[in-house]
């Protein structure tokens, strides 16, 4: 049986040339990738800012070469059968308002529809059907560049759907966007598929949430690698084991961090300072080590404002694949594998 | 269930017509055509202006001279070379920096070349405007005396056209390298255009260049295509000059064409090869948030 996705050992190494001294540093952007989507899906790359999600969008939209490994699309060779992939394929970037600002929202999503070798007629049709649902049709004559970021987003996002690509990218589709525009496109897309059950999707996020609620299937990934495939609930399954709590506590020192880090059990925690004071994730091997937790507390002059047990959710899960929140990763140095070549 | 034409010659037509739309929607979309007038009415007629001024000056105004409409009309068909290879190149900024439309252009079922030759033709037609405004000029107040009468039209034409073909073939090939070029830079084109001129015996015969250089104006097809532009419109005029006398119109042509279809091949051949590059190293479209 042929996937809609399929990527073999994939890997991608950034060559960044260092003007001063000449020496070329590597970033290992993608390693060892392997990974397959069924046709009908709606896959998840779920990770952090600089995890290597768009590389791999780009790979598999013939966008970018892979250093090493291969990928397929539709049974197509990305390198050597990019023409084949092209008429079937598109692809959305959130984040960015592209377009062409001077024409009209129709024009900019005709011009497309026509690369892709829609009549004027179908497409036109499928503009209108597809604005109405997004709730764009009332700005189809505005000049794209007249629209808020948020509805050039929208049309951005019409503009993949418009062509009823066999495979769709959308690389953090909801990126930029407030929170009831969010919620607008996470139901078009579950919709859309629904609708078109043999169609596949590859979306990229760095909200779990959006993973959680939309993806049959998510890849946690983290410095290009990945780390953990499979479907949310099986995810979270990892995890039945553990006694996870959420702590809401009072501003305490920084050696509290220390101290939990020495306490048995705690598998992982994550402090989050908030205004005032501070959040606690625990994920604990069973509930008794939550009373070494609150007296370590107690002993840094902290106390507990408030305090839940919690199912796991996917959030959980990467903080125990990779020891640290995405915020966390984020913060620190992203591209930690350097390597000096 | 779908209409979908996927057979490659349309897939050719269909990327060279509608970047042609797109490319006229842009050049066209003057806000002012106060603009519009400036850019191709009033600067090629300045432009044409100082170098009749400097001419005057230097030869103490003999505009009897064969050699003034060898330099006029050689300064007036040149403004092609600028306009059709930064049309075409610019393309590649504009879409990657500007609109940044460029990774959705590129991933779709699109004939790149074909796409990047389409969205100069806006620039060719304004160029055109220009260069017909400059002879007109030059005709009515500058004793450029052109008899329509005498002029074999159709030769004229397809001179015309065929030169314009091998300056959209320097264009994509100029395009290829801009898609490996990280910092946009400006006027790339007209930089080009601009080095060029000096060979390509626009102004004066390559008689003048150190002997070394002249072998550079030999090679370019720039140099027989204005050569051949001029004569078919003034005549024996053109021809009192040393440079190419010995050739004869047809010959000229052949010259022409045969240049221009080595460089077609080798600019297909370059254009495709630093696609491949910039693939390599990921600068297809460099503005995405990583
Ligand atoms: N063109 C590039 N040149 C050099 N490094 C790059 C380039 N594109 C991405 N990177 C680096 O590769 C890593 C992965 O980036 P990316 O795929 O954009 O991650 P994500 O989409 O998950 O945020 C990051 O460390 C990023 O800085
Ligand atoms: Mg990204």
């Amino acid at each position: 049986m042929n996937f809609a996705i399929e990527t073999n050992h994939l890997s991608r190494i950034y060559k960044i040339r260092n003007n001063k001294k000449g020496n070329a540093k590597e970033l290992v952007a993608l390693q060892d990738v392997s990974l397959e989507v069924h046709p009908g899906e709606l896959f998840g790359l779920l990770g952090p800012n600089g995890a290597g999600k768009t590389t791999l969008i780009k790979i598999l939209t013939t966008l970018l070469a892979p250093t090493s490994g291969t990928a397929f699309v539709c049974g197509y060779d990305v390198v050597k059968e990019a023409h084949k992939i092209r008429p079937i394929i598109n692809m959305v970037s959130g984040g960015e308002s592209s377009g062409y600002g001077l024409l009209t929202v129709r024009e900019n999503l005709w011009m497309f529809a026509q690369f892709y070798g829609l009549s004027s007629k179908e497409a036109n049709q499928r503009i209108l059907q597809l604005l109405e649902v997004v709730g764009l049709a009332d700005r189809i004559n505005t000049k794209s560049s007249d629209l808020s970021t948020g509805l050039r987003q929208k049309m951005n996002i019409v503009r993949g759907f418009l062509t009823d690509p066999q495979v769709l990218f959308l690389d953090e589709p909801t990126l930029g966007l407030d929170v009831s525009a969010s919620r607008d496109v996470r139901r078009f897309i579950r919709q859309w598929l629904d609708e078109h059950p043999e169609r596949t999707i590859l979306l990229t996020t760095h909200y779990m949430a959006e993973a959680e609620e939309l993806c049959d299937r998510v890849a946690i990934i983290n410095q290009g690698r990945v780390l953990a495939c499979d479907t949310p609930a099986s995810l979270k399954h990892r995890l039945q084991r553990q006694a996870i709590y959420h702590l809401e506590i009072s501003q305490v020192n920084h050696h509290y961090s220390d101290d939990l880090k020495t306490i048995q059990g705690v598998r992982e925690f994550v402090l989050r300072p908030r205004d005032g004071y501070t959040v606690l994730e625990l994920i604990l091997d069973r509930d008794e080590t939550l009373a070494a937790v609150v007296n370590s507390l107690t002993e840094n002059q902290g106390r507990i404002i408030n305090l839940q047990k919690r199912e796991p959710t996917l959030e959980d899960v990467f903080v125990d694949l990779v020891g640290k929140s995405m915020e966390d990763v984020e913060r620190g140095n992203n591209g930690v594998n350097h390597s000096e070549s | 269930m779908q209409t979908r034409k996927t057979d490659s010659l349309s897939v050719l037509w269909r990327s060279f017509r509608l970047a042609t739309w797109l490319g006229w929607q842009i050049e066209s979309n003057w806000a002012d055509p106060f603009l519009f007038a400036v850019y191709s009415l009033i600067k090629p007629l300045s432009s044409a202006a100082i170098l009749v001024i400097m001419y005057s000056v230097i030869t103490q105004a003999d505009f009897e001279s064969p050699i003034f409409p060898y330099i006029y009309l050689g300064n007036a068909f040149y403004m092609y070379v600028g306009h059709v290879m930064t049309g075409i190149s610019w393309a590649v900024i504009d879409d990657r920096e500007h609109y940044k439309t460029m990774k959705y252009i590129y991933t779709a079922p699109v004939h790149f070349p074909s796409y990047l030759l389409g969205r100069g033709v806006a620039r060719f037609i304004i160029a055109s405007i220009s260069v017909l405004v400059t002879i007109t000029f030059g005709v009515l107040f500058l004793k450029i005396s052109i008899d329509p009468s005498q002029v074999n039209w159709g030769f004229f034409l397809l001179t015309l056209l065929t030169g314009v073909a091998m300056l959209a073939l320097m264009g994509l090939t100029l395009a290829g390298v801009m898609l490996l070029l990280v910092h946009h830079m400006f006027g790339v084109g007209e930089a080009v255009a601009g080095a060029l001129y000096l060979f390509s015996g626009a102004i004066f015969p390559l008689e003048v260049l150190p002997a070394y250089l002249r072998p550079i104006g030999f090679l370019m097809p720039i140099t027989y295509w204005l050569e051949l532009l001029r004569r078919l419109l003034v005549g024996k005029v053109a021809s009192s000059f040393p440079t190419l006398q010995s050739f004869s119109n047809l010959q000229l042509y052949l010259i022409l064409v045969t240049l221009t279809l080595l460089f077609a091949m080798l600019s297909f051949f370059v254009f495709r090869l630093c696609e491949k590059r910039a693939k390599e190293l990921g600068l297809i479209d460099t503005v995405t948030n990583y």
